[in-house]
């Protein structure tokens, strides 16, 4: 699957951002029935993306849907409107265990099954909120194989935890470092969360180095004036590529030689190694980076 | 669809636009905006088909029309005619 | 009125009643080259005797000795924009002297300026020759009430009918930021300072009869910049004020935040790039809004880093374009027009940024303009065509409502002419099948930067070519714009009533390239 670095909240009662959304640029974008829309308006952003799922073309973009959670009236119908119109992703938010998912998941393949969709096609991407969610993150990512990110929400992560969100983001330290953990552990993807100051591009650039330094595999933003600076931090740095390049060579030299072990420089590599050198070498794609460009 | 009241939906913001539909016996469409003559047919042929969909022989529909694509101007009628079908 | 097709398929006059004949429009240049040898229309010579003050007691005073007469011409420059307070003025005394059946032909009307359209139907104008119509007036115009012969022109298109004498001048009053009692002018001092005079000067040299207005005086002589010299002013008119600065300088200009704006921006940049043209001496023009501004800051980041400087800018200045001259990026600045007060004290302070005059800047019929030395230019448009014409004067209901500028003339004259719109504005598609005007020929215009895909001229395969190479969105501009239709829906076409001309369209050689007809 492409790397998928950015994703750009959309409000989805907001027809004028969504029938842009394939030239901000961004790598996935997140369609918003939860906290961008008013309660009276809630069932008209429902038929807004539902309308929009099911005849714009997005072209390549990863869209994913933000639902209103398991605990409000609107999960039901929000699932119900959206599943059938096959985001490629539903996130779910307020995650607090497996239950959650397990829940959803029954949900989702009921209508999967209904609409004669394939089993599965519908990913979903946990939204870790809360401390006990955090706590049981790791038991979320693994519940379903329909789960294919966990994703931190800040501004409701530190509200639970009666602190301030600040932007150095101690107050998010810990929690980051978990979800990234259990994620990589889980084999998913994980997104940071979004950066407030829409003047501040420097502080976006300086928070998104250190996620990408924490192991995230994106960030989700709220303009689409930050999509570029989120993209910057992810660009990998020449001497890892060419690192990259040499692991990915013995690789495929070592496959093609039938060899169990695969060396660079006279030193063993490991399978996750090789996968990291993979997964550089496809963000660098993203670039316009191409092999024996560096 | 049976249409049970009057209902609204949809924005004054540009690139959306403001739905009224309200229960009649035949189709009555009311479409004002900037570019109100130009796109006369085809947002007649898109309330027709809209319509049609829901089964609905009638009804009274005005669409103030602020540029809206015609996925919003489908989405904001279809959100106010349930809107006017719920009890 | 006799009517024939122009080679893009266009229905024009032959002649236009009360003005003259035409000829249709054929090919960008092919009228240049015939015109060569031809002689330019006698100018009358403005023999004086010796003087040492030439202020008129009044502006009365100085329309009764110019002798101007009812169906004579005036003419005005519009540098001042919406601040300008001097045609207002004028027309305000020339309806209250009875002046009748006047020609009015400003080098374009401020978008403020709904007073013209009293003073046509109060038959104080009946006719108009400028560059663009907007407004009140548009609709005045659009709506057939009033029916006056009304020519569009471009920029180089009015110095080059004036230099040929197609328009002739009678009495030019020009608003005058400073000036002294010999008639010595410069726009770059005084409270209602505007930067360059250059429509103004073209005018100062072939009008019959010159009156500066002016509403700050100053010791004889003026000094250190002298626009327009003495020898080309018959009077002088001290009022108290020739403009509103406040409306002069549209201040500094932002630059957009608009997602669609900054992508078109960015993609044509990456255009510039990837055709090469951003060389070390490159030549350059934008616009001083929206997306063609915004492309000048990816541009300038690219310059910054790879140390290029470019020879110089040209065109309609505003301040994006005079700082990039002071951090020294483009060696020189060709003004014809100023947009903003940081470039009116740019001109004043830095010798290379040089005020030009319309003809220096775009004028077809001589030796050289300087349109014809740009690399690039990014030009904004109203609507284009599946065969890249441009329309940059009339609405999607037909209307007046643009302004042909310099768009014909720097499009035909650079080496890469790039226009900049989003594909569909307010719900409706910009690209058409048939645009409503064409004001700029699709045969000058090499690429369509639009926020979903590059549409670039058959007629340069070799950027297509490059432009691939860099992985840059080439689209064909029929699938684009079929992409966009699918969208948007397809707007019923307006239907026009071609018997009623409300504006012949003039090429910038003088040939008619269409007509705005009454819609019915």
């Amino acid at each position: 699957m492409k790397a998928t670095r950015s994703m750009l909240y959309i409000p989805g009662d907001a027809p004028g951002m969504i029938q842009h959304a394939p030239i901000f640029g961004c790598d996935s974008i997140l369609l918003d029935l939860e906290d961008a829309v008013a309660l009276t308006e809630k069932d008209s952003a429902r038929k807004m993306v539902a309308t929009f799922l099911s005849r714009f073309d997005f072209k390549d973009l990863f869209v994913t849907v933000r639902i209103n959670g398991a605990d409000t009236e609107f999960f039901e119908k929000d699932l119900e409107a959206v599943v059938p119109c096959r985001p490629d992703a539903v996130r779910l938010p307020k995650c607090n265990g497996p239950q959650d998912i397990l829940a959803a998941d029954r949900r989702i393949s009921e209508i999967e099954e209904k609409n004669g969709i394939e089993p599965g096609t519908v990913k979903l991407h946990a939204m870790i909120e809360t401390a006990l969610g955090l706590e049981r993150c790791f038991e979320t990512a693994t519940a379903s194989p329909r789960v294919t990110a966990l994703t931190i929400g800040g501004q409701d992560f530190t509200a639970d935890m009666g602190v301030q969100k600040t932007k150095e983001g101690r107050e998010l330290f810990y929690a980051r470092c978990r979800i990234v953990a259990a994620a990589h552990a889980a084999g998913v993807d994980s997104y940071d969360t979004v950066w407030a100051d829409l003047q501040d591009n420097e502080g976006l650039l300086r928070e998104s180095k250190e996620i990408v330094g924490l192991g995230f595999t994106g960030k989700a933003c709220i303009h689409p004036s930050q999509v570029a600076t989120i993209h910057k931090a992810f660009i990998p740095a020449e001497k890892e590529l060419r690192r990259a390049l040499r692991v990915v060579e013995a690789a495929e030299a070592a496959k093609r030689e039938g060899k169990g072990v695969i060396s660079v420089d006279g030193k063993m590599v490991d399978a996750p190694v090789v996968a990291r050198s993979v997964h550089l070498l496809e963000l660098a794609e993203l670039y316009g980076i191409e092999r024996g460009g560096f | 669809m049976k249409l049970l009241k009057n209902a609204a939906a949809g924005t004054l913001e540009s690139s959306d636009c403001r739905v009224c539909v309200s229960p009649a016996d035949g189709v009555i469409l009311e479409y004002n905006g900037a570019n109100s003559v130009i796109f006369a047919d085809r947002t007649k042929k898109l309330v027709d088909d809209v319509l049609k969909e829901n089964d609905l022989s009638g009804a009274k529909i005005t669409i103030q029309d602020q540029g809206a694509i015609e996925i919003t101007i489908r989405a904001r009628l279809e959100c106010a005619l349930e809107r006017a079908a719920e009890e | 009125m006799k009517n024939v097709i122009n080679s893009l398929g266009r229905l024009v006059p032959t002649e236009v009643p009360g003005v003259g004949a035409f000829m249709p429009y054929s090919a960008p240049f092919d009228r240049i080259a015939a015109m060569r040898g031809a002689a330019a229309a006698q100018k009358p010579l403005r023999a004086a005797l010796p003087s040492r003050d030439k202020r008129a007691a009044s502006l009365r005073a100085a329309i009764e000795n110019s002798g101007l007469q009812d169906g004579m011409t005036i003419s005005f420059h519009h540098h001042l924009r919406n601040g300008d307070a001097v045609i207002p003025m004028v027309l305000a005394e020339l309806q209250a002297m009875g002046f009748k059946g006047l020609t009015f032909a400003p080098s374009s009307i401020p978008d403020a300026h709904d007073c013209v359209a009293d003073y046509i139907k109060s038959g104080l104008i009946n006719k108009l020759y400028t560059s663009g119509v907007r407004g009140k007036l548009g609709q005045l115009l659009s709506s057939g009430e009033v029916d006056i012969p009304v020519v569009i022109r471009s920029h180089g298109g009015r110095a080059r009918a004036i230099e040929e004498g197609s328009i002739k001048i009678d009495v030019a009053f020009l608003a005058a930021p400073s000036c002294d009692c010999l008639g010595n002018i410069s726009g770059c001092t005084g409270p209602s300072a505007c930067g360059s005079l250059g429509y103004a000067i073209t005018d100062a040299r072939n009008a019959a009869h010159v009156i500066a207005v002016t509403d700050n005086l100053v010791e004889y002589p003026l000094s250190p910049k002298i626009s327009i010299p003495q020898y080309h002013v018959d009077q002088v008119v001290t009022v108290e004020s020739i403009g509103d600065p406040a409306k002069i300088a549209t201040g500094a200009a932002r630059i957009t935040r608009s997602p669609v704006d900054l992508r078109i921006a960015q993609d044509s940049f990456r255009l510039m790039k990837a055709a090469e043209v951003v060389r070390p001496g490159f030549s350059f023009q934008m616009g001083v809004g929206g997306a063609s501004l915004a492309a000048a800051v990816y541009l300038e980041e690219y310059m910054a880093e790879k140390g290029i400087t470019g020879s110089f800018g040209l065109g309609g200045v505003g301040g994006y374009m005079a700082a990039m001259h002071d951090k020294g990026m483009f060696r020189t600045v060709f003004d014809v027009q100023s947009f903003d007060a940081v470039v009116t004290k740019s001109m004043a302070a830095n010798p290379s940024h040089i005020e030009i005059d319309a003809s220096w800047y775009a004028n077809p019929f001589n030796a050289g303009a300087l349109v014809n030395n740009l690399d690039c230019v990014i030009l904004a448009a109203l609507e284009v065509d599946t065969d890249f014409n441009v329309n940059v004067l009339t609405g999607n209901d037909g209307v007046l409502r643009g302004a042909s500028g310099g768009h014909q003339d720097t499009a035909a004259g650079a080496a890469l002419s790039i226009v900049v719109l989003p594909s569909f504005r307010g719900g409706v598609p910009s690209i058409k099948d048939k645009v409503t005007t064409i004001t700029t020929p699709g045969e000058t215009v090499d690429a369509i930067v639009t926020e979903r895909g590059i549409c670039i001229n058959s007629r340069r395969p070799e950027i297509t070519e490059a432009a691939r190479k860099a992985k840059l969105p080439v689209i064909e501009i029929t699938d684009l714009k079929n992409e966009i239709e699918k969208l948007t829906g397809v707007p019923k076409p307006i239907e026009f009533n071609y018997d009623k001309l409300l504006a012949a369209v003039e090429y910038r050689d003088g040939t008619l390239i269409d007509g705005v007809y009454a819609a019915k």
